[in-house]
């Protein structure tokens, strides 16, 4: 490509760069065989929860007393559970709950936090003061156990079990945000942004947020791991999802009463939750090689 | 006399701001306890209470009064160490947790022990050989403990090192018969059980501890690691290291006597900070293995609707949060060197 191609067409020459940049990065990843293996896991959790009702061989919520208990066999790949429901059908509609859990997390808690750091870093001054103050506070708290208080008074639910881990999963974001927009807060570009008119509003969105994603992404991974252990132990309390829905860490808590004489009630969910929290654990390891500015410079 | 004032200036501030911690920790136990149940008294009498129970309850809550007047109220009740009163237990909820706590620090502190002997020498060994296949190894076994939701760990070594190999006993803190034989003095078992000479009960506290102790400490295991491989990974890229090594150290005294001896100071925080979180690990697996410490009682709470139980749970290993986070920060402080001549 030569010069005046690009100079004819810039839009061109920036998707072309985009994507050599993306192919590259591509490689890179493709290089971490544990990176690969946690992408492949939550690739297949995402499979999963979008084909439910083709890969499902039972009816997750049809008790059926004649196989009550049924161990695994070639009907019941893992076994049937107290009701006769099939354990391995339940998993399959369980990953929309786990997935549903961690999305309603991650849209909340994430912008909250971004917004937050961003605006205490970018203004500073006693906002700033303030601000940090209450993530320090939300940061010096027992996470579980204020999740546990706060579900506990308002009842059980999905939805309040989201609710609960997000007022938890949003400091470190704030943290991220505000040490990022500290370090871009008077950076030429922006000093620059800010000469040419720009507003406070249009400098945070704009320059100081899009600075934050790539630490946030890598993040996000390793908190979707944490999210899930959360969800699943709230569940597994009996304060998260409610029968008869197939809750991954609910399962475990009605598994728990069979666990000498029908081991595979409870040990199966949760071999699903390890899996998946692994899958995300490996992939934020690899993202975090790839993406951590601060890991970059140092090589 | 200036250096003085500035010290006793840093303090006042330092002190001031871990003040507003605890006022802060107040205020969300306030707002779940009081701000968010639709009607705080209908929870604390339930559903069938008289009237006349229900105007009694309003009352002694102080619903009349302004919300700030109400956290006033509250702040100074806790400052008098008045949690309220359990109404599953109907004793108050300072008695209570004074009662469980003991139980819950003796597994913590024996989790955190062990997650330290073995997670300190496993992160020095994955920075030593940094991407070599010990390194792998140790990461993946650290991932896991990352991963792995620790109530079905605690289910899983139930039904294989309980029930089909009975190696250990089971749930609880001593076998049934050996309940209440010993004195209480501090409430921990392995210490009154050793003050009474009974050494058949020690042995058997052993065997019930020895595998949620295990699981918590690799739980902190897991968090351990991966801080000391980072730290360690920081300093023996340092130059003193390049230094030790080209005057003719041995590897064994570059790593354990230059390189760790550095990375202690920030390990100290991180093990701290992995107390604290043992601390709150316990609920879930003292529930599995019905140990009678903070979690056991939170959750027993939690079905009676006893939110006073539950809140004064989460108060208290949040106060202990917050003053191990203080602490960490004084030795750091203490330890380091390089910080006292920051302040000077």
């Amino acid at each position: 490509m030569s010069t005046t191609e690009i100079v004819a067409d810039p839009r061109h020459a920036v998707r072309a760069a985009r994507w050599a940049e993306f192919k590259l990065f591509a490689r890179r990843f493709m290089r971490n065989p544990l990176g690969v293996a946690g992408l492949v896991i939550v690739l297949l959790l995402l499979f999963a929860a979008a084909f439910a009702p083709w890969l499902a061989t039972h009816d997750p919520y049809l008790p059926n007393l004649t196989s009550r208990l049924a161990a695994p066999s070639a009907e019941y790949w893992f076994g049937a559970d107290e009701l006769g429901r099939d354990i391995y059908s339940r998993l399959i509609y369980g990953s929309r709950l786990t997935l549903l859990i961690v999305a309603l997390v991650i849209v909340t808690s994430a912008p909250v936090g971004l917004i937050i750091g961003a605006v205490s870093g970018t203004v500073g001054g006693w906002v700033d003061a303030v601000f940090m103050r209450i993530t320090d506070i939300f940061l010096a708290v027992p996470k579980l156990l204020l999740a546990l208080a706060f579900v506990a008074a308002l009842g059980p639910g999905i939805v309040n079990a989201a609710l609960a881990i997000t007022l938890t999963a949003w400091p470190p974001y704030a943290r991220l945000a505000r040490a990022e927009a500290l370090v871009v807060r008077n950076s030429d570009y922006v000093n620059a942004a800010r000469l040419a008119g720009a507003s406070e509003f249009r400098i945070i969105v704009f320059h100081v947020i899009p600075m934050c994603l790539s630490s946030v992404i890598v993040r996000m991974t390793f908190d979707m791991a944490g999210i899930i252990l959360t969800a699943a132990g709230l569940g597994f309390i009996g304060l998260g999802a409610q029968p008869p829905l197939p809750e991954w860490g609910a399962m475990i808590s009605t598994g728990r009463k069979f666990i000498f004489d029908q081991w595979w009630i409870a040990t199966i969910p949760g071999a699903a939750i390890f899996i998946v929290s692994l899958g995300f654990n490996l992939l934020g390891d690899a993202l975090r090689d790839l993406l951590d500015p601060h890991l970059r410079q140092r090589k | 006399m200036n250096r003085s004032l500035r010290l006793f200036i840093s303090i006042a501030s330092w002190l001031l701001s871990v003040a507003i911690t605890l006022v802060g920790l107040a205020a969300l136990t306030f707002f779940i306890g009081r701000v968010l149940p639709i009607d705080p008294v209908l929870s604390i009498v339930g559903e069938k209470a008289t009237p006349e129970v229900y105007q009694k309850v309003y009352l002694e809550l102080g619903l009349d009064k302004p919300l700030w007047q109400q956290f006033i109220d509250y702040l100074g009740k806790l400052l008098r160490g008045d949690f309220g009163t359990s109404f599953s237990t109907s004793r108050p909820v300072l008695t209570d947790l004074v009662n469980f706590f003991p139980a819950t620090l003796e597994l913590a502190t024996i989790g955190l022990v062990i997650g330290v002997v073995l997670g300190v020498p496993m992160g020095v060994a994955s920075a030593y050989w940094h991407e070599k296949w010990p390194d792998h190894v140790l990461r993946v076994i650290g991932l896991v403990g990352y991963s792995v939701p620790i109530f079905w760990l605690g289910l899983v070594g139930l039904f294989v090192f309980y029930y089909l190999l009975d190696w250990v006993s089971g749930p609880g803190q001593l076998d049934v018969f050996f309940v209440g034989v010993v004195d209480r003095v501090t409430g921990s078992i392995l210490i009154d059980s050793a003050l009474a000479g009974e050494w058949e009960i020690f042995a058997n506290a052993v065997s019930h501890m020895i595998l949620p102790a295990l699981l918590l400490g690799y739980y902190s295991l897991a968090y351990i690691s991966r801080m000391t491989r980072s730290v360690m990974l920081d300093q023996l890229s340092r130059e003193y290291v390049l230094t030790a090594r080209l005057k003719g150290a041995s590897e064994f005294r570059v790593v354990a006597g230059h390189a760790l001896r550095n990375a202690a100071i920030p390990l100290v925080t991180v093990i701290a900070l992995s107390y604290g979180g043992l601390l709150e690990g316990s609920v879930l697996v003292e529930t599995i293995f019905s140990w009678p410490g903070i979690g056991n009682y939170i959750y027993s709470s939690l079905f009676a609707a006893d939110m006073n139980a539950v809140l004064g749970g989460t108060l208290l290993v949040g106060i202990v949060f917050v003053l191990l986070n203080m602490l960490s920060d004084v030795l750091y402080r203490v330890l380091d060197p390089r910080s006292r001549e920051l302040r000077r």
